[in-house]
């Protein structure tokens, strides 16, 4: 197996080290485009993560609205009864957990669900599939898992804190948000000689809030990819091992199947979580 | 590993799929799921009337057809009461007629033996008389002494 891989070095590692980087983009130093010479710079885009991101994201997109543009009550096709099944249990989650009204987090946690395990899902594509049949038309490198990208689960964690911190502005003001960031865990003095301490506590809990409010997204998005990362990383080492990978690569990918299903779940689910904290008091 | 654009674009990419999805993907889908579950609901409760209704029915039924066996039975009380009556009224007219009949063979009995009585005393009185004429005719005239004669006959 490692001596097909096209492009890489012929050893394990050189196998490991292809299909471990992106395909990427970027503009050096003298203004030109150049591919794959893009280590350290920050403008560089990784053409395989988004690309086949947005084909799976268009695909959801375009399964589900084809499902509600030709929905029916009487007589719904079998597609239409399973969108609905996943529409159902993720409006049971968003209803369990979030207690406002919001047109946005329902559809936002349909959105990740069925995006996240579809970028997940590439995963049990077996991992040569796709690298071999891109190399062989050119394409010198090709992760098609979107999710063991650092920068997609980050690019989805940023839109969710971005979220998090206009519905706490939103719904608790500018002031609500400072507050919540100052004055908890610990309340500062308001009066008496107790005073001198409050600058103190406050620095103290907007530390400790910071931090707080900052691993939300970090987790989210680390979660994330470290498990399909390390999913994928395992996927690689037993297509290293030639014809004994067959029981080997069927076994994890039977457990991957639950990874997969399970961490979009737990994105959702977070998100969800997340946004319900940002707008209820406490 | 290297954080760079893609975490924009991929952003950029979530947002557009999230409105896309709260625009036209979820109000409908939500929208035929709640329909649905209203229609399923109305469709439960009007089987629930119906049953009940069917219960009513049934125990509308059963009282209909208590009633009719109890007046089936009063009538069937009715008409034996009737019928022994009938018979006993036609056995005390039998016997009355009986009764009467027997009276008047009775008394046609007795009127037949009367009057063989009467033709039997006339005849005795007749042959006596004529018996008495042949004895007397030779001494006495039957007209003389019709009167005895008469007395005599009264007497037999």
């Amino acid at each position: 197996m490692a001596s097909d891989s096209g492009h890489g070095a012929q050893t394990s590692s050189g196998y490991i080290e292809h299909h471990l980087q992106n395909l990427q983009v970027c503009k050096d130093d003298a203004g030109a485009w150049v591919w794959n010479h893009c280590a350290g710079n920050p403008m560089t885009i990784n053409v395989d993560s988004m690309f086949w991101s947005v084909l799976l994201g268009l695909i959801f997109v375009l399964l589900f609205h084809g499902a509600a543009r030709k929905t029916s009550t009487e007589k719904p096709s079998k597609f239409q009864a399973f969108v609905e099944i996943v529409v159902d249990f993720v409006d049971g989650a968003v209803k369990d957990t979030f207690h406002g009204k919001s047109s946005l987090i329902a559809p936002l946690g349909l959105t990740i669900f069925v995006w996240v395990f579809l970028m997940n899902l590439m995963d049990l594509v077996p991992v040569d599939w796709i690298p071999m049949a891109a190399g062989a038309a050119g394409v010198p490198y090709m992760k098609v898992v979107p999710t063991t990208d650092v920068n997609v689960t980050f690019g989805m964690s940023i839109a969710v804190f971005v979220l998090i911190i206009f519905y706490t502005i939103k719904n608790k003001g500018v002031l609500g948000f400072i507050g919540e960031l100052t004055l908890h865990p610990i309340a500062p003095p308001l009066k008496g000689p107790g005073l001198i301490a409050a600058p103190f506590i406050i620095a103290f809990n907007f530390i400790l809030e910071s931090v707080a409010l900052l691993a939300k997204p970090v987790s989210l998005s680390l979660r994330l990819f470290g498990n399909m990362f390390a999913g994928e990383l395992i996927f690689i080492l037993i297509a290293l091992l030639g014809i004994y990978q067959l029981p080997l690569h069927f076994g994890w990918a039977v457990f991957h199947v639950l990874i997969v299903t399970l961490q979009a779940f737990i994105f959702m689910m977070l998100t969800i979580v997340y946004l319900s904290l940002a707008s209820e008091s406490h | 590993m290297d954080i760079n654009m893609t975490l924009i674009g991929q952003t950029i990419a979530m947002i557009v799929f999230v409105w896309f999805c709260m625009k036209f993907i979820w109000p409908p889908l939500l929208a035929a799921i709640e329909e649905r579950q209203a229609k399923i609901a109305e469709g439960l409760a009007a089987a629930d009337k119906g049953q009940e209704s069917l219960a009513k029915a049934m125990a509308e039924a059963t009282s209909i057809i208590d009633d009719a066996r109890k007046q089936a039975t009063g009538i069937l009380d009715q008409a034996h009461a009737r019928a022994n009556e009938i018979v006993a009224d036609g056995k005390t007219s039998g016997a009355k007629e009986r009764e009467r009949q027997l009276e008047a063979a009775k008394g046609e009995i007795e009127q037949e033996a009367n009057r063989a009585r009467e033709e039997l005393r006339a005849q005795v009185s007749a042959i006596a008389i004529a018996s008495a004429e042949k004895i007397l005719q030779r001494e006495i005239d039957s007209k003389q002494h019709e009167d005895i004669l008469g007395k005599l006959a009264a007497e037999l």
